[in-house]
Order: C-alpha cells, then sequence, then structure tokens
C-alpha cells in the first residue's frame, strides 16, 4: 500500500468518525431535559412567548428537518449561531480556541519532557532507586486529579510563594501553572508507556548484538533502543492530546481562563444546542486531525506500516 | 593448537528481587567450565531452559558471569576495563536465535552491517566493499542492502544476521541456535553455510542447540548440559557411542531415529561398578571424556521442543 493510499483511507475513517460523533451529540443534547426556550425566556414567560422563542430558534420543527439542517451546516463546518448571544459559533469557538490550544500544547509538552527522560532512565535502571522514584511519580500523578493538582499549585505558587498569577491570562506566564497542572497527568501515563516500551526493546537481540559489536552503551540505548521504544508513544501522545482538549474543561475553571472548554460549559448550562453542537463537533474534528496527523507520523517514522 | 576460549567455573544467577528486598536469585548457570581449541567446532546440547543462552550471554561478557571467568586468547575478559572490553568484543560474535529481533527494524540492512565498522574508524568506501563481498558469502545480493529487515524472510535475516556478525572479522562466533526458527529446508542451507563460512575464514564455533542431531552434525566435541551444569562432555563419537550420564542417555533415547542407534549392548558393557551411580564412570574412559558425578536425574525426560522462548 502506497503512502498516499493509506493517507486517503485514514482521512476517509476521519469523515466517518465527525459523521458519527455529530449525529450522536445531535439527538443526545435533545432527548436530554430542558429547554432553551424557556431558559431564554424566564420564569416570566407566557406560554406564547415560549413557543414565539421556539419558532425564532426553530427548535419547534421537526427534529428530522433540524437534525439535516445541522449536518449541512456541518459540512460547511458552519455551526449556526448562539441561542443565546446570536453570534456565530464558529467565531466564538475560534476566539476562544487559541487559549485552549495554548494550554494542551504546553501541557503535552511538559508531559513529553517530564515522561521521556525520566521512562528511560526508570527502563535503563530498571528496579534502581532511580526507577522506583519514577513509577511513585508516575503513580501520583495518575491518581491525582488535575484539577486538585491546579488547587495545590495555585495555593502554593501563586498564594503562599505569589510567583505566577492566580487567574487569568494575560501573559504567558500565566498559563505556566495550568499547563503543569494538566501536564503532570499526562507524563504519568506517557512515562508508564515510555518504562514499558524501552525495557522491552532493551531486551531485544539486535540490542545485544550491538553491543556485541562493541558499540557504546549510550549509542545502543539512544540510537537503536530508544528510537524504536517511542514508536508506540507517537500514538499514546496524540490519543492524550485529545484528553487534554476535554481535561482543559476543568482546569479553566480552576484558574478562571477563558477558553473553551469555559464556554462549552456555559453553553450546557443555558441548553444553548447550536453552540453545544458546535463545540463537540469541533473538539471531535481536532482530536480526530490530531490522531490522523499522529497516525502518519507513526508511519513515517516507522518503514513497516508504510510498504506493507 | 592451544585452546582460543577458556571457561572456568561459570555461575551465572538471575537475580528476581522483590520490594522486600529478598534475594531470590536462580542458578541458571551452575560452575561450568571447558574450553574450545582454535579452530574447533564445540557443541552444547540441552533442552530448553538449561541455561545454554544465559551461558553464551556470560561467557562473552554481553551479560557478565556472576562468578567464574573467561580467559580469551590468555586475555582474562573479567580483569578488562569496560573501555577495553568493548574494543575486545569485536572479536567474539554472536548470531541468535531469533532473526526477526536480532535485526534493529528501523535500519536498513546497510547500515545495520556498516555500524560496528563505522565504531571502529573503516571509511565508507571500504565498508561497502567489505559489506558487498559479506553478503555475497551468505548468499544475499548486495543490491538489496538499501532495503529493511521486514522485507527479508527468516531465513534470509538469519543469513544477514551472520553477515552482521562477520563484519567485525571475528575468531570465535556463538551460534545460540542459529536455526531453530527456520524451516528444515533453510535449517540445512544455513548450517552448511555455516561450515563453509568457518572453514573460509579459520573460525572457532560455539554452536548451541536443542537438536542433539544437528549437533552431532556439526561439531567434534559436545557438551550435553542439564539444569545450569555440564553433565558430560565427550567427542562427537565418543559421546553418542558410549554416553556414560543417565541424562544424556535419556537426551539420545529420546530423539527419533537416534534410539536405534544407541547401542543397548554398550549399556550392557558398562561394568558393575560404573553403574553405581555414587562412582560415577570415571573408570575407562577415552582421552576428552568427562561426565560429572550428577548421574541420578533420570525419570526427567528431556524436553526437545524448543520454542522461541
Amino acid at each position: 500500500m502506497s503512502f498516499i493510499q493509506y493517507a486517503a483511507k485514514r482521512l476517509l475513517r476521519l469523515i466517518l468518525t465527525l459523521f458519527i460523533i455529530s449525529t450522536i451529540i445531535f439527538f443526545v443534547i435533545r432527548v436530554i431535559p430542558g429547554d432553551p426556550a424557556l431558559i431564554i425566556g424566564g420564569v416570566d414567560a407566557s406560554p406564547s412567548d415560549i413557543q414565539a422563542i421556539r419558532t425564532k430558534l426553530g427548535t419547534d420543527r421537526p427534529l428530522s428537518a433540524q437534525y439535516a439542517e445541522f449536518l449541512w451546516s456541518v459540512l460547511h463546518l458552519d455551526f449556526g449561531h448562539s441561542m443565546i448571544s446570536g453570534e456565530p459559533v464558529r467565531s466564538l469557538i475560534l476566539q476562544r480556541f487559541p487559549l485552549t490550544l495554548t494550554l494542551a500544547v504546553l501541557g503535552l509538552l511538559i508531559g513529553i519532557l517530564i515522561a521521556i527522560p525520566v521512562g528511560v532512565l526508570s527502563a535503563v535502571k530498571r528496579w534502581s532507586g532511580w526507577d522506583y522514584l519514577g513509577l511513585v511519580f508516575s503513580q501520583l500523578g495518575m491518581a491525582i486529579p488535575s484539577f486538585w493538582l491546579g488547587i495545590l499549585l495555585l495555593l502554593l505558587l501563586a498564594i503562599k510563594f505569589p510567583v505566577f498569577p492566580l487567574f487569568g491570562a494575560d501573559s504567558f506566564i500565566s498559563l505556566v501553572l495550568p499547563a503543569l497542572s494538566l501536564g503532570v497527568a499526562r507524563a504519568a501515563i506517557i512515562l508508564r508507556h515510555t518504562r514499558a516500551s524501552m525495557i522491552e526493546e532493551l531486551s531485544k537481540e539486535y540490542v545485544i548484538a550491538a553491543r556485541a559489536k562493541g558499540l557504546p552503551e549510550s549509542v545502543i540505548r539512544y540510537k537503536h533502543a530508544l528510537k524504536n521504544a517511542l514508536l508506540p508513544i507517537i500514538t499514546i501522545a496524540g490519543i492524550e492530546f485529545g484528553y487534554m482538549l476535554g481535561g482543559a474543561i476543568i482546569i479553566e475553571q480552576v484558574f478562571s481562563l477563558p477558553g473553551l472548554g469555559r464556554l462549552f460549559l456555559y453553553a450546557i448550562y443555558q441548553r444553548d444546542f447550536p453552540l453545544i453542537q458546535g463545540g463537540v463537533v469541533f473538539i471531535a474534528i481536532v482530536f480526530s486531525l490530531v490522531n490522523f496527523v499522529a497516525d502518519i507520523l507513526y508511519s513515517i517514522v516507522n518503514p513497516k506500516i508504510r510498504l506493507e | 593448537m592451544g585452546p582460543l576460549i577458556q571457561c572456568h567455573g561459570i555461575v551465572k544467577i538471575h537475580r528476581s528481587g522483590g520490594l522486600d528486598g529478598a534475594n531470590r536469585g536462580f542458578k541458571a548457570v551452575d560452575d561450568v567450565s571447558f574450553s574450545i581449541e582454535k579452530k574447533g567446532n564445540f557443541g552444547i546440547v540441552g533442552e530448553s531452559g538449561c541455561g545454554k543462552t544465559t551461558l553464551a550471554r556470560a561467557m562473552l561478557y554481553l551479560d557478565p558471569p556472576t562468578s567464574g571467568g573467561v580467559v580469551f586468547d590468555g586475555v582474562d575478559l573479567g580483569s578488562l576495563k569496560p573501555r577495553q572490553l568493548r574494543a575486545f568484543r569485536r572479536r567474539m560474535q554472536i548470531v541468535f536465535q531469533d532473526p526477526h529481533s536480532s535485526l534493529d527494524p528501523r535500519m536498513t540492512i546497510y547500515d545495520s552491517l556498516s555500524e560496528g565498522l563505522i565504531n571502529i574508524g573503516m571509511d565508507r568506501a571500504d565498508r561497502t566493499k567489505k559489506i558487498g563481498r559479506l553478503l555475497d558469502l551468505v548468499g544475499i545480493s548486495g543490491a538489496l542492502s538499501s532495503r529493511f529487515p521486514h522485507e527479508f524472510s527468516t531465513g534470509q535475516r538469519q543469513r544477514i544476521v551472520i553477515a552482521r556478525a562477520l563484519t567485525m572479522d571475528p575468531e570465535f562466533l556463538v551460534l545460540d541456535e542459529p536455526v531453530s526458527n527456520l524451516d528444515v529446508s533453510i535449517q540445512a542451507q544455513v548450517i552448511n553455510l555455516l561450515l563453509d563460512i568457518k572453514e573460509e575464514l579459520g573460525l572457532t564455533y560455539l554452536f548451541i542447540s536443542h537438536d542433539i542431531n544437528l549437533v552431532a552434525y556439526m561439531c567434534d566435541i559436545v557438551a550435553v548440559m542439564y539444569k545450569g551444569k555440564i553433565v558430560e562432555q565427550a567427542p562427537t563419537e565418543e559421546l553418542f557411542a558410549n554416553p556414560r550420564n543417565e541424562y544424556t542417555r535419556t537426551l539420545l533415547a529420546s530423539v527419533p531415529g537416534r534410539s536405534g542407534q544407541i547401542d543397548v549392548s554398550s549399556a550392557a558393557t558398562l561394568s558393575s561398578a560404573d553403574r553405581e551411580k555414587t562412582a560415577p564412570a570415571v573408570q575407562g574412559l577415552s582421552k576428552g571424556h568427562v561426565v560429572s558425578d550428577i548421574t541420578s536425574r533420570t525419570g526427567d525426560k528431556p524436553d526437545l521442543t524448543e520454542g522461541t522462548r
């Protein structure tokens, strides 16, 4: 299979995924209780007012018509207008996205920067004090919820020792603590995978053969074992990146950051159907694209996949 | 010709320490001594898990022995500093059982073969020439050297692994089950290739296998390994004609087509003293025939179905 064919096949799968996700989210938000017209109208609105709002929003039309319209708009990457503010959903999302993206990228970067060196050290010095330290860190990192870590970091580094700002997103430095709270949990997971993958590669015979050739231990570890061990890590990192977009919702709340997470959270409170739909589809697109890129990257660095 | 390699009392303990710090060691190789003559072809036979592979790796100091030592061409490997040992390694190479994991999947064949040569400072033109020659020797077209390992069959890969071992111009080659992952038809080709190469380059072999027929075909001297120890060692014909150790006999008898050759009379001709378990058959042994005193391990059927571990 050629590289183009491989990429095309993955792209097709991506489109199918998005279609399924769009459909699910459309029906799910209509099944759960809550009527946007009631929320917009408020407690004092008369039944005829509510009906008028419904007509204006288009929620009085048959589901099938609404669904068709929604799919059509998704195809154009146009998610309609917010039922609450009336602004286009797309511009609302694109306004907030850069912050969340920066947060996720920083979090992943922190995760990888911690996980790979520590994971490699753990694998190379297996069952040593370093290894146990790494494993304990990883266990804690997975067990501690990131919002709790965020609160602890705020208490320590914004209140007790005010090195970082307490909230807001005015400068890069204000993203450090949220990115750290997101990154530690990712580091914990990626570390486990790096360690396991590295241990597996180090036990393979090509590594022993490299040693038999008289190569320096550093070359054996990094040029041979690590390169092969990193292959599965690419996929893991892609998935973790997706989780981070979701995880950002909570972290943005803790640090009062005006990102996508907070936008969607309020959209859910207010039953702002177009914004919820648009938000979920948007996140799904980003998630799928990231995994698509991870797969393509994987196939580029792994000669086996491309050529088989 | 004197011995090229001498192993003295090699012990290898695999540690399986837990969090409690308890030291639950497993003695994979237990006080093994033998020596291999220059240009000799020494065989080690034994069932899976008897410590053959551990012994091979320990004696090459790829995974240094817990105790005991190895003298290679007059040099005590245990006394070498890490740097000296690395430089020394090129004189002894190893071919593994599984050719799928013994080539780096991300390197082309050319890169895999040239890596060791770059390490000793050979320039590109010489490397290319040498790699072409070695691939030719093992019957792989040099035009394929830019391919990746997964593009080759198992048999071809094993040939490539053999070529790789030869890039360093070793004097001593450890062949650790080099054909047990190959189809029977390919096995014969690779075995004959190994014998031709040995002849042509004047190498010394240590051949490890669970297949006693193969060892008999390849080697001049055979050592039988059982539970980490060498229980009997003799020139090949002598071992087959006159096995003294109980385990060796069980091993020989369990091979299809070989049991007929084991002469019941040869067992019968053993004197009554020989048969006494407490006094091993040291009398009447021909030169080079060594039997350990572990003769009482009958009842264990040797497991000859060696897999890929």
